[in-house]
């Protein structure tokens, strides 16, 4: 499912990141960072709503605005429940939607902005995503100061989280179009190879994405994945050549950018709903505002994993959703 | 995409693991634990004149809290990491796991956080660790009758 949009912007957004990202290449770009995981706050999870709410504030404050202003928030995180976006709207107190899509929150949140704002239900909105590694880990693996061995195929969940601020007033970046993506299952049941988990949902969501737009790989200047790895990323572009014909060129992966892949113990990357949106508003943003960049086609994976099904030995249900993003002329 | 022929893809661009460096690098370091163990063993019965059998146990008592110590001052999982099954197998690992679900859930309660969570990890290997010692225990009884 393939929407067009002729009046949706993304006129601003906001960024806060953990220690991690701020000792990596993107630090520059970000507009807060923490230096430890607990933010002067007890727990972990409370850290993660207190950097929704920071992010929140920080784009708010951009685009000289109050909460009063804001029609609608959306947000998603990977905790259970969500319940550090739900923490983070109690606090704003206006119209929210929280959502999951494992690491396909941020796009799909954008998405659904787009559409609300190009029928003009709502004048503007806020949307947000988030993670938190050592909330995450606890989730979703071991303990985090369990030391037991990953595989090389293990990716790292980012820190932060991300908000932009979307409406009809033409500033910031052209929301042009967006692909709905369905949920693949590649039979794949490693938890610790997500790049191969979420690869053929991505490479199925840009097929549709160009089919439906009628666009090839090259209309974009950069294709831009959410969080294969660098593994994953390879098996992206094999996967998309054997099976669709597409060759990726201009194409790059956030889960690649955000750390040094060299230098931090990061295994195959990032990962986490705050890496896409990270890179994309941080350091993309950035280059396209330059225009350095013009047409960008963001694709967000996120990987349906639930420990209980793991551990029933199910395999591990992924989906991406695209965005196209242009810089204003 | 055909099941099978995904699986080619993905196993072509999976890096393997180093399985002789790992083994290597647990054989050394599981080596030196036990050399450390009998070190210790040797200096309790030497200095407080007991029995193999005693000193053992102190051996063991005094491995649990140095584990434990060091993971909760936030680096022994660097090690653990490092040295692999040559800190897990001997009973470092043991605290360690233990001692790590305790600290990831202090702050969910006493009874709802660290009593039902610190065997998260090392639950299994209490299970099965009885389990095998009563199926082995029997098997001996049946076999060499005592």
């Amino acid at each position: 499912m393939t929407f067009k949009y002729n009046n949706v912007y993304i006129n601003d957004t906001g960024t806060v990141t953990g220690p991690n990202e701020a000792k990596g290449p993107l630090s520059k770009y970000f507009d807060k960072s923490y230096q430890d995981f607990y933010f002067e706050l007890p727990t972990w999870e409370q850290a993660e709503s207190k950097m929704i709410q920071d992010c929140v504030d920080i784009v708010l404050n951009k685009v000289d605005r109050t909460k009063f202003d804001i029609d609608l928030f959306i947000s998603g995180d990977l905790l259970n429940q969500i319940s550090a976006s739900n923490f983070a709207a109690s606090s704003l107190n206006i119209s929210y939607l929280g959502i999951y899509n494992a690491c396909a929150t941020s796009v799909e949140g954008l998405i659904l902005a787009s559409n609300m704002i190009e029928a003009k239900q709502i004048k503007n909105c806020i949307t947000c995503a988030s993670s938190h590694t050592n909330a995450a880990e606890k989730q979703f693996r071991y303990p985090v100061e369990y030391g037991g061995p990953k595989p090389k195929t293990t990716t790292f969940t980012t820190t932060g989280a991300a908000s932009a601020y979307l409406s009809y007033n033409k500033k910031g970046i052209k929301v042009e179009s967006a692909t709905l993506g369905s949920v693949v299952d590649a039979e794949v049941k490693d938890a610790f190879h997500m790049g191969a988990v979420m690869a053929p949902a991505a490479a199925q969501t840009i097929y549709k994405h160009l089919l439906e737009t009628k666009r090839e790989a090259d209309y974009y200047d950069l294709i831009l994945t959410g969080d294969l790895g660098r593994y994953g990323k390879n098996i992206l572009r094999e996967c998309i050549q054997t099976e669709y014909g597409i060759t990726l060129k201009n194409y790059d992966d956030t889960a690649c950018m955000i750390f040094d892949l060299e230098k931090q113990p990061v295994y195959a990357g990032a990962s986490g709903p705050a890496c896409a949106p990270l890179v994309t508003y941080g350091y993309i943003f950035d280059l396209m505002k330059k225009k350095d960049l013009k047409r960008v086609l963001l694709v967000a994976t996120g990987a349906l994993h639930s420990q209980t099904t793991v551990n029933q030995k199910l395999t591990i249900p992924s989906i991406a959703h695209a965005i196209s993003l242009e810089a204003i002329e | 995409m055909e099941k099978n022929k995904y699986k080619d893809i993905v196993n072509r661009h999976t890096p393997k693991e180093n399985v002789l460096y790992n083994t290597m690098i647990a054989f050394f370091t599981g080596g030196l634990m036990g050399v450390l163990g009998q070190l210790l063993i040797d200096a309790y019965t030497y200095y407080f004149s007991i029995p193999t059998s005693q000193a053992s146990v102190f051996m063991i008592v005094t491995l649990i809290f140095v584990g434990c110590l060091l993971t909760c001052l936030g680096f022994f999982d660097k090690w653990v990491n490092f040295c692999k099954c040559g800190l897990i197998i001997p009973i470092t690992g043991f605290a360690h796991a233990m001692m790590s679900a305790a600290l990831e859930y202090r702050k969910e309660g006493l009874v709802t956080g660290i009593g039902a969570n610190m065997f998260k990890l090392a639950g299994s290997v209490i299970i099965f660790g009885v389990v095998s010692a009563y199926v082995f225990g029997l098997l001996r009884l049946i076999l060499f009758g005592c």
